[in-house]
């Protein structure tokens, strides 16, 4: 609560007439994070969506790609970025068939993956499997932590 | 319905599932996105469950309701740290109801590249019988 303190004697409050309202106003606040935290986290925006994860050794970008054969994929890593762009296809089914949802998209997508470190691109490895993508990009040897012992 | 232009595809939030059920393991439950079509003789479903595993599917079909529900294989190891998350990963579960008689034996379901194809033959119509009235 933000009020003014008169002569720094806590009994003597000077309240701003727009306390209450500051109070609701966090409080709002707080509910709406609450709610709608999934849908606030920062995103590129491109599809397709992607996870970056890392451990000493490695990074990992991972992202779903359901219906997408490895040979239509196209990945290409240069020294802190990573570039993966492909198409996706709905295979067109028989004539006479009546669709009655269509929920499924295709079309292309590419995406630029910008990597924290430096990165030993002739170890790059992808693995398509059950629809999501794994690259593992090893860390160069310069960006990995070392341990430094104290004598 | 075929797109003949390559279009960009656009991001599309996964839907997550508000069911009034709670769970019973902890976990994130989406909806797959389905394409539904129908010919003369079955009526095939194609649902996008990236993750899923043949092992972790279960197609359930009664009273004329059919659920799909499917775990996913679980991703990465224990000490990964995140720098960069955009989308959670969870189980599937989406339940349709069936207007269509369905041949229950002969449904095909096929699951690859995380893509799952469901076949759902429809119950061949009786031939006509004809019934000869014997006079008596």
């Amino acid at each position: 609560m933000i009020y003014r303190r008169v002569f720094n004697v806590p009994s003597w409050r000077f309240r701003s007439p727009f306390d209450e309202l500051e109070r609701m106003r966090r409080q709002m606040d707080r509910l709406f994070e609450d709610t709608m935290s999934p849908h606030q986290r920062p995103r590129a925006g491109v599809f397709p969506l992607i996870n970056l994860t890392e451990d000493k050794d490695n990074y990992y970008v991972r992202a779903e790609l359901p219906g997408v054969k490895g040979d239509e994929l196209d990945i290409q890593a240069t020294s802190n970025n990573l570039a993966i762009s492909g198409e996706r296809k709905i295979a067109a089914e028989e004539e006479g068939a009546k669709y009655h949802r269509r929920e499924r998209e295709a079309g292309t997508f590419s995406r630029m993956v910008a990597l924290p470190g430096e990165v030993n691109t002739d170890k790059v490895e992808a693995n398509l499997q059950h629809g999501i993508l794994t690259v593992v990009v090893p860390k160069a040897e310069v960006a990995k932590p070392k341990q430094i012992s104290v004598k | 319905m075929t797109d003949t232009q390559s279009k960009e595809l656009k991001v599309r939030e996964k839907q997550e599932v508000t069911s009034p059920a709670e769970q019973t393991t902890p976990g994130l439950v989406f909806t797959p996105a389905v394409d539904i079509f129908e010919t003369e003789k079955e009526i095939t479903m194609l649902a996008d469950m990236p993750g899923a595993r043949a092992e972790d599917l279960s197609i359930d079909l009664r009273d004329n309701t059919l659920t799909l529900s499917a775990d996913i294989a679980p991703v990465g190891n224990t000490d990964e740290e995140n720098i960069l998350i955009e989308y959670e990963s969870g189980r599937y579960y989406r339940q349709f109801t069936l207007g269509e008689l369905i041949n229950q034996e002969k449904i095909g379901a096929q699951l690859n590249d995380g893509v799952l194809r469901l076949s759902l033959p429809k119950v061949e119509k009786a031939t006509p019988k004809k019934i000869t009235v014997k006079a008596g």
